[in-house]
């Protein structure tokens, strides 16, 4: 009888073992797992779906980018209120009558999304157009928040 | 895993590209599997799918809106997406079809005829 000496089996599988030269980027990489890396956003697991929204400012606009993939136009809302920009709405349930779910990490249901603006817009000149999957909401500045040349006059 | 890392190294020149792995879904019924993966930013031209022996690979180039501006928040990556797929050998991996619609690609993989469930007829 021979013994063979217990070897634990291993959480997670090692990538790419005989690369030793790249063990710092496996190692790296480990710190991207979606646990890790999406920590912030795991707060879906209380409250739906917090999708990732970007915001740009220009001279004249503040661009709000947001990523909704596989939404119906109709189905995603746009409000304004005190300075506050809120995206909400619903993804609906896209599975045939006869199919049943056998594995899904996709969200289905309602969402909401708000962030603070940094400068006044203008909510009656607010434009948005909804593109493979990517929503972007262009608020033109409010008169009176836009940067302006004073002309020095010579007296 | 949420990112892969896909290296080429040719010479001395090491070039790496990061990927997101991106959310998906599988539906399962009589006839076929429904796979959707969810790629904001990703439309028909950036898409990459591929079949190789029983994996499907699905790349998704981003072509992101351009915004004139600059960034003042971002919560978004600007990372492509990849993300590889076991197939059952039940799927008939030549009658696979694919579309993207809204920055999700939505695929039909057919089981082979002989693993539909069928009614025998009594004679």
């Amino acid at each position: 009888m021979s013994l063979i000496r217990y070897q634990a089996p291993s959480g997670f599988a090692w990538p790419t073992l005989g690369r030793l030269s790249n063990l710092r980027d496996e190692l790296d990489s480990l710190f991207e797992l979606p646990f890790l890396s999406n920590f912030a956003n795991q707060t879906q697991l209380f409250s739906g779906w917090t999708p990732a929204l970007d915001l740009y400012q220009s001279n004249d606009n503040v661009i709000a980018v947001v990523e909704l993939p596989g939404m119906r136009k109709e189905d995603i809302e746009i409000s304004l209120h005190e300075g506050m920009l809120t995206v909400s709405g619903e993804r609906k349930h896209e599975t045939g009558e006869n199919g049943k779910a056998e594995r899904s990490e996709r969200y289905v249901g309602k969402f909401r999304r708000s962030i603070a603006l940094p400068t006044r817009v203008d909510a009656s000149k607010v434009n948005a157009t909804y593109k493979d999957g990517i929503l972007t909401v262009t608020l033109p500045k409010a008169e009176e928040a836009k940067p302006k040349k004073i002309q020095v006059n010579v007296a | 895993m949420n990112t892969t890392v896909r290296e080429n190294r040719n010479g001395e020149g090491v070039q790496r590209e990061q990927f997101v792995a991106p959310v998906s879904s599988v539906i399962e019924d009589a006839n076929d599997y429904t796979l959707q993966v969810e790629m904001p930013g990703v439309n028909k031209e950036g898409l990459e799918i591929s079949v190789d022996n029983n994996e499907l690979t699905i790349l998704g180039r981003r072509s992101l809106p351009t915004v004139e501006g600059t960034l003042v928040h971002r919560e978004s990556r600007s990372d492509n997406f990849r993300r590889t797929f076991e197939l059952d050998p039940s799927i008939d991996t030549g009658k696979i079809t694919a579309k993207i619609e809204h920055g999700v690609v939505t695929l039909v993989l057919p089981k082979a005829e002989q693993v539909k469930p069928r009614k025998i007829t009594v004679a």
